[in-house]
């Protein structure tokens, strides 16, 4: 298989074409928004806890297929997971998009793996971790906090 | 390779001078059409610098050495070259600098900071590079002005008639670009500049995009300043140029402090250099000019007309060819337009867009091409740009869209 068809995986495809959870969510507990400068990508991202558990998750918002699908992905994956567990996924997911994650791991992230082609074209890490930042964020602090300038760690945070 | 359909072209032995193009990326041959962001370079701007590195490295102005002497010589002798290809007055209106960038900030510190009061207008337009708009924000917090912008027609031209409104009793500098880099929109820069010194108002063109296309007369424009960047017409990174009226730069007061600007220092003070020198604080980018230099010289080898008539027919091609394809929108549709061709694939983000063409070796730019106005202005967060050079091909267009029908196959 090319690169870009690593990159582009079916999966992606159809969650960029038919993304779950797209939808703003009115009685959530929690948002946060987060933004690209350098692309312009932009994603609001709703949660609703029960306790420590992530009850829902919403979004809504504009970019490339990469991070579509990856917002749509992981609102699926997070659903049901405690705080602790969704920060996990989340660091398992970062190290696989930068290519950081040992094989045997990638296992562990069960339809997340698909976004193992992006290791190869870096510049899209933060199309794919857009989502997941604005879902830390939100979970961390509430409210509306713009990724962007947050300040979220890692290689991938958006630059201007 | 490509068709030799313009007399005084040959474009496929002319490809020849630029090492890079020959290349294969991703095992297919490079189609580089990313030229608004960097342009590629000749080999005789790549050997310029390679042997002033070589042989006559050492600094200017100050040694009476040999080298030194050599290097003052070869340095002076570009910014006679550029003089030349701005038909400036003189070389003395000729600022080296490290962009189109640095010579708008230079302007709207030096000549801005001092001449400004609140109540004041700075009018750019809904178009600019954030490199010709930015900066006057900053000088608008400092002084007090206001920024106003001229709109837009949907097609991508200044809407002049709002240009007559806006150019007010409080305009006192009026910044517009030359040509739009995010949609390729040539600009009535002559007619515009000459309503605003009709009352009286400083004017600044921002040639970036012009400069490596087209001929630049700076007395026929009648322009107080002009900034481009060598980097972009086939010279070095980290060079540009800004031309300045010989009477305005006489009056302007350095912007940076340093060596090579002064007259005399002592403890208690310094008198300055005349222009240009004043605004050259240091040791400057000695190879990058001599580059430069070189890179006019190659422009001037092949001549305007020709790469005018090259473009434009180019252009014509893409226009014809990619605007013909089914789900896509070409954005940008003013009737003076050059080497640029910005577009969207309904329902594929311009970033997916360029993946794939990058997978067929097609380098092209997506984004808001920092120009972020005009984006929010037409309603996209982003488009795909392709922009020529004159080494472009007509076959290269082919491949553009070759990779424009994978996308719709992929993201259909």
């Amino acid at each position: 298989m090319s690169s870009l068809s690593e990159l582009y995986q079916n999966v992606i495809l159809e969650h960029n074409r038919s993304p779950r959870n797209f939808r703003p969510m009115p009685d959530a507990d929690q948002d946060a928004e987060g933004h690209n400068p350098l692309c312009g990508d932009q994603v609001v991202v709703w949660v609703r806890m029960n306790g420590d558990v992530i009850e829902d998750v919403s979004f809504q918002g504009s970019g490339c297929a990469i991070s579509r699908a990856s917002a749509s992905l992981m609102t699926s994956a997070v659903k049901g997971k405690t705080r602790e567990e969704m920060a996990s996924l989340f660091d398992r997911f970062h190290r696989l998009v930068t290519g950081a994650l040992p094989p045997g791991e990638a296992e562990t992230l069960g339809k997340l793996a698909v976004f193992s082609g992006v290791s190869e074209f870096p510049i899209r890490v933060k199309c794919a971790s857009l989502s997941w930042h604005t879902l830390k964020a939100a979970l961390e602090k509430g409210g509306r906090v713009d990724a962007g300038t947050a300040g979220p760690s890692g290689p991938d945070r958006p630059s201007a | 390779m490509a068709a030799t359909a313009t007399p005084g072209l040959d474009i496929g032995q002319l490809r020849k001078d630029f090492p890079i193009l020959s290349q294969r990326v991703r095992g297919k041959p490079l189609v580089y059409l990313d030229n608004a962001a960097t342009s590629q370079k000749p080999r005789s701007v790549i050997d310029a610098v390679g042997r002033f590195y070589a042989a006559e490295n050492a600094n200017i102005h100050r040694g009476v050495h040999v080298l030194s002497e050599r290097a003052t010589v070869a340095y002076e002798a570009a910014r006679e070259r550029v003089a030349r290809f701005l038909n400036a007055a003189s070389p003395g209106e000729i600022i080296f600098t490290r962009g189109t960038t640095e010579g708008i900030n230079l302007v709207a510190q030096s000549w801005g900071r001092g001449t400004l009061h609140p109540g004041d207008e700075i009018l750019v337009t809904v178009m600019e590079h954030h490199s010709n708009l930015v900066p006057w924000q900053l000088l608008a917090g400092q002084t007090g002005a206001t920024v106003r912008a001229v709109p837009i027609t949907d097609a991508g031209e200044l809407d002049l008639d709002a240009f007559d409104r806006l150019l007010g009793d409080r305009t006192r500098l009026l910044a517009v670009a030359h040509v739009s880099n995010a949609l390729g929109t040539i600009n009535p820069v002559q007619a515009l500049v000459a309503r605003a010194r009709e009352r009286g108002v400083v004017t600044l063109v921002d040639g970036a995009q012009s400069a490596p296309h087209m001929p630049v007369d700076v007395q026929a424009i009648g322009c107080d300043f002009f900034a481009f960047s060598g980097h972009k017409a086939f010279g070095p990174t980290g060079v540009g140029v800004l031309y300045g009226r010989g009477a305005l730069l006489e009056r302007m007061p350095p912007w940076q402090g340093g060596g090579d600007m002064i007259e005399t220092v002592t403890l208690e003070g310094s008198t300055f250099a005349p222009p240009p020198a004043r605004f050259e604080a240091g040791t400057p980018m000695i190879a990058e000019v001599i580059g430069l230099g070189a890179a006019l010289d190659y422009i001037g080898s092949l001549g305007f007309e020709p790469i005018m008539a090259w473009e434009h027919d180019l252009l014509a091609y893409a226009t014809e060819q990619v605007g013909g394809l089914a789900g896509i929108r070409l954005i940008g549709t003013a009737r003076e337009k050059a080497s640029v061709l910005s577009f969207v694939v309904e329902g594929v983000h311009p970033h997916d867009v360029g993946a794939v063409l990058d997978d067929e070796g097609v380098a092209i730019r997506a984004g808001h091409h920092c120009a972020q106005p005009v984006m929010r202005r037409l309603g996209l967060p982003a488009t795909v740009r392709a922009s020529l050079a004159f080494y472009n091909t007509r076959e290269e267009i082919d491949a553009l869209v070759r990779g424009l029908h994978r996308v719709r196959t992929l993201f259909a």
